[in-house]
Order: structure tokens, then sequence, then C-alpha cells
């Protein structure tokens, strides 16, 4: 049932079926929107230098991280710590496929169009196969159990010094390159030249394009719908006939995949990685991705991401100015700029969880809100 | 037909809820189970729908039968998809999803292209739903939540209809409502099997009741005897012969329960 245009001029919320209150970009302001910020992202490799465009690439890879997480914690509302263990295992995978052996690891040198969706695959196959143990417990055992997985696979990392290189020591990851196309490497673009970090940016962003929309798309789907009802109401949702145990091993392996993916590009982007770069710290890096983000959103995570990589470098840039905070350890002041960040980073949970559970995306909907009944007040 | 023959049931391993239940719901019947709190009637609704082991409990005897094939054993999701819907106690609706998502997950197993059709018997069904059908559904009012949640287990289009309480927490004029509805679906080739305390409402709408207490069936016939039988008229539907009930009369009721021998 399609409504003629004339009707449905000035009227952007005017949807005569499910499919079209459902559709992605449902608004003109949407469309208009996601074109004008995909542009500027597209764009940021023109105008940022080397360093910054590090930056902007562990944001697009954290955001990455934290839709995976979103989907088993946000969506299917299964609280898992274990995150930074399936990062580490699609880490590590790539590595051996991608990158170069040497005395004490291996590697097999393989194409990035190999190693990059194994790097996911394997990563989702585990959690494919300890998804139904998780799915017996909830909550905060959830939480317990997927802990555990991620202090066992940390010691595992540690001990498997042919595919990590050992405790304290680490390894090269994976060569970025397609099919002979290093994507690590300054390149001319438009007559401008890109540095490395730009290249491997914009790559890294079109994963990013490509698996947030196929994360939104389930999420409107019967899948999405029901995850969401595992979260909101387990028993309920059952005797809809929707399977609780395969409802969540589907989201867990997912979310897995996601993952995988996004720590081998993690590792390529750093250039190197020691079995304890995947502690609880870093999961709780993501918990915070999406808790300030937006809990079940797809664009909170990007927001969310972009806070918790930028804003360390943020109070880096600024302490210096302020006379009790030390720029580096064991220099004088009350604290240095590394506990002011990880403490600043607490509050900053605690004050989005208090004031905003919806995080940032939660602000961005009640300024949009606002905007959309403009001039009355709702 | 749904049949449950001699069905025992024991929560935690050691509490013993159902002691032998049997009861029958035939093709296109409406069948009332009535008893107080903790006589057992969710306990049997969770035994046929496959939830007793999210509560810890298990079939240790007896058997549930959907034409002649058990389905005792199977699991929630399956036996949803071998034809039984239920409604449960107080509702559970998703309440941050919207009338229409609620809908479409109640149609979860249902073949995609036949959700657009499904969706539209809902809401030919409960018109008032369909007014709201993009209203989050948390901010329905309770008769309109009731009747979400019915028409939610309508989507998997079941073969019986099981219905906890339906008319917990509504005021009369909407339990009414309601009780037409259960009428209407009725009639339309769904079996029904209703657990409820509002006696009166569902011995009204019933072919047959069963009465059960502290996990047996006391009483068993057509809901026309039920209706006149003395016991039930005082016990369950609060009808008396004589005057205001004094307290030394509440103190006779339990002697004269002639089914608790």
């Amino acid at each position: 049932m399609s409504v003629p245009r004339a009707v449905r001029r000035g009227r952007p919320e005017l949807y005569s079926d499910y499919a079209a209150d459902m559709a992605l970009l449902n608004t003109p302001a949407k469309r208009a929107w996601s074109a004008a910020i995909l542009v500027a992202a597209v764009a940021l490799p023109l105008l940022l230098d080397r360093d910054l465009l590090g930056l902007a690439t562990q944001v697009v890879v954290y955001a990455l991280a934290g839709i995976g997480l979103n989907l088993i914690a946000g969506y299917a509302g299964q609280l898992s710590l274990g995150h930074a263990f399936f990062m580490g295992l699609g880490a590590y995978t790539a590595a051996l496929l991608g990158g170069t052996g040497g005395a004490t690891v291996r590697g097999y040198e393989l194409d990035l169009l190999v190693w990059l969706p194994l790097a996911g695959v394997v990563p989702a196959l585990f959690g494919w196969v300890v998804a139904p143990l998780a799915a017996r417990v909830k909550g905060l055992y959830l939480a317990i159990l997927t802990l555990g997985l991620l202090f066992v696979g940390e010691h595992v990392f540690k001990e498997a010094s042919w595919l990590t290189g050992g405790s304290g020591l680490g390894r090269a990851p994976a060569e970025a390159v397609v099919l002979g196309f290093d994507l690590y490497e300054a390149r001319v673009l438009l007559g401008r030249e890109i540095p490395a970090e730009g290249v491997f940016y914009l790559f890294c962003l079109i994963l990013l394009v490509v698996l947030g929309v196929l994360a939104r798309n389930l999420a409107r789907s019967r899948t999405g719908r029901a995850f969401a009802a595992v979260r909101d109401r387990d028993i309920a949702a059952e005797v809809m006939g929707v399977p609780l145990v395969r409802t969540k091993r589907l989201a867990f392996t997912l979310s897995s995949f996601y993952a995988g993916v996004a720590g081998a590009l993690l590792t390529v982007l750093l250039g190197y990685t020691t079995p304890e770069r995947w502690n609880l710290l870093l999961s709780i890096d993501f918990l915070a991705v999406v808790l300030i983000g937006g809990v079940a959103t797809v664009t909170g995570p990007i927001a969310g991401a972009a806070f918790v990589v930028l804003m360390p470098r943020f109070i880096e840039t600024f302490a210096g100015s302020l006379p009790f905070i030390a720029g580096t350890v064991g220099a004088p002041g009350i604290l240095n700029v590394f506990q002011l960040q990880r403490m600043l980073f607490g509050v900053m949970i605690v004050v989005f969880l208090v004031l905003e559970p919806r995080g940032l995306f939660g602000i961005w909907i009640r300024v949009r809100n606002y905007f959309r009944a403009w001039p009355f007040s709702y | 037909m749904l049949a449950v023959q001699n069905l025992e049931v024991v929560y935690e391993d050691v509490i013993l809820v159902l002691k032998g239940v049997s009861l029958a719901v035939p093709d296109g019947a409406v069948v009332a189970l009535l008893g107080g709190n903790g006589a057992g009637k969710t306990t049997v609704l969770r035994a046929i729908t496959g939830l007793l082991d999210v509560h810890r409990g298990s079939v240790t005897k007896g058997s549930v039968t959907l034409d002649g094939e058990p389905i005792h054993a199977l699991d929630a999701p399956a036996i949803v998809a071998a034809g039984i819907g239920q409604v449960m106690e107080g509702r559970r609706i998703f309440s941050e999803f919207t009338v229409d998502e609620n809908l479409r997950v109640g149609g979860h197993r249902a073949p995609r292209a036949e959700i657009p059709a499904r969706l539209d018997r809902i809401y030919d069904l409960f018109p008032v739903l369909a007014e709201r059908r993009r209203s989050v559904a948390g901010y329905l009012s309770g008769g309109e939540q009731q009747m979400l949640a019915i028409g939610r287990a309508m989507m998997a289009e079941p073969r019986v209809l099981l219905l906890d309480e339906p008319s917990l927490g509504l005021a009369p004029l909407v339990v009414q409502r309601i009780r037409d509805l259960i009428v209407d679906i009725n009639r339309a080739g769904t079996s029904v099997l209703l657990v409820e305390q509002n006696a009166n409402m569902a011995l009204s709408i019933a072919d047959h009741g069963y009465i059960l207490e502290t996990g047996k069936v006391v009483m068993d016939k057509p809901a026309a005897e039920l209706r006149e039988d003395e016991d039930v008229r005082e016990f369950y539907l609060g009808l008396r012969q004589e005057g205001a009930a004094s307290f030394r009369d509440v103190k006779h009721y339990k002697r004269r329960k002639r089914w608790l021998s």
C-alpha cells in the first residue's frame, strides 16, 4: 500500500506499512545525515595527519567490536565479559594465517581474503561451541562464566608461544595484503598522498559500514526480535516458539565473529601484540563502548568507540596545562595522566548509567525529538 | 484432542504438586480448569507447554498427548510447533516492543509469507490492537495488554489455546470482553483450555469443567452441571441459598466439601 507523494509531502513520519516504518533510512533527515557523516568519514584521510588517522582507525575498529558486543549484550541481553578473548582468538588466527613465521612463532603468509574471514569464523565457531554452556545461566552468573573463559583464554595465549610469541614477548600481526595490494602502505588518491594509516582506515571503514548495516538489518528482522524477546521475557519467548538455546547461541556466534574481525584489524593497526593485551580491561573497554554509546543500538557503539578512544588522547593533550597532573609516570604531581584517564573513564560510566542509561544515543534521541516536535514542547 | 493422563509433577525433586491429574480437551471445546491458589492449575499448563524445566520441575509419571502423539518429552518451541499456544498468567508482553512487533514475535515460527495475513486476522479479531499497532506495548491498558497477549499466542495459529487467568486484574466489563473474545476464538475452530479463578466467567463459556484441589482432580463434569452443583456454587461461585454467612457457617465449609473424603 503506497501513499501518493502529494499526501506524504511534509509528513516524514507518515508510514502506511510496517516495512516503511522499519526501513533503515526511513526519514529524509536520516538519509541526509547518514550521507553527510559517510562523506565526512571518507574525507578524513585527506584532512588528518598519520597520528590522528591511526586514532581514527582505532575508533572504527573499536566500533566494530562494540557492535559485536552489543549484539550479545544489548540486543540479546546476555552480559559477556569474554569479548576480549574472542578478539584475541581472531587476532591470533589472523596472525597465524597471514603473518610471517620466525624462530619462535609460526606464520603462513596467506592473503587477507583468507585470514580476515577466518579471523571471524574461528572465534564464531568457538562461540558456537561454548554457547550452550553459557545459555544455561544468565545475568551475573553468565558474566562470571565468560570471565572464566577470558582467564582460561589468557593463560592459553601465554603458554602457546608458537602462536602468540609467549608471555611478554608477543608477535607481529598478519600482513594486510589483498592479492598483492598492500592495504598498509601510503597511496596517492585524487592527486593527494594518503599515509598508510589512511589507506587502512578506509578499508576498516568499509568493513564497519558493511558489518554495521548487517547488524542493524539483523536487529529489525525476525532474528533480532527473537534476541530482544529472549532479553525481555525469556520464558514468554519460549512459549511463543522462540528456541532459547538456539537464539542465544546465534547471538554468541555472531558477536564472536565481529569480535574476531575487530581483534585481527586491531593487531594490524597496532603492529604488535602480546598475550596480555586480551584481558579483562579490554573487555571492560568494550562494555564502556556499549554503555556510553547506547545499549541495543548500532550507531551508539560508534559514538561510544569515538568517546572511549579519543577521551584518553584528549586528556593527555590538555592535562599538561593542569598544575597537579604529571605528564609521565614518575614526574611530580598528585596524579599522572594515565591514572586520570582511568578515573575519568570509571566516572563517565557511572555518570552515564545514572543520568542517561541510553548513552550518547539517548542524548541524540532527545535532541532529535525536541526538533521533531518544534515549536511545540511535545 | 489434547489429553493429559495421570500426570504427576515434582518440583525440585521433592515437592509433589500434581498427584495424577487427567483431563481432556476435545477438538473445538472450551474446557475450564478451576481451583484455588496452589491447587496446581498453572503447573498443569507448564507441564503441557514444556516449561517445567525452567521452574526446576519434572514429570515423573503420566503423559501429555496431542492426538495420541506424546508431547511431554518435547521442548517448548517444538510444542508450539505441534499446535499448542499458551497465554501466560500476568500477560508477559514484551513491553518495549510495539504491538505489531509483539505479534510478529508470536509468529516466530510462522512462514514469512503468511505473517501479513495472520496479522490481518488478529487485527480483525482485535480492532483495539489495530488502532494501536504502532504503540509501545508497555503503554497499553491492562485489558489491551491481555488482548495483545492472546493475539500474540494466536499468531502461531495453535489448535489448542491455553489461557492462564486471562481475567486477572481486569475490570468486570473488560472481563466480559475477554470472555467474548475467547468465545469468538473458539468458534473459529481453536480448542481452549481456560484456567481461571473467576469460576463464574469460566463456567459461563465452558463445555466441560475440571476442579483441581491440592494436585488432584476432585470433580469432572459438564459445565452446565457444575454451575448447578451445590458445592461449586458455594465454594467457587460464591452463591448460597441462605442469607448472609456468619463465621460459624464459614467454619462448616470444610466439613461440607463432600469430594474430599
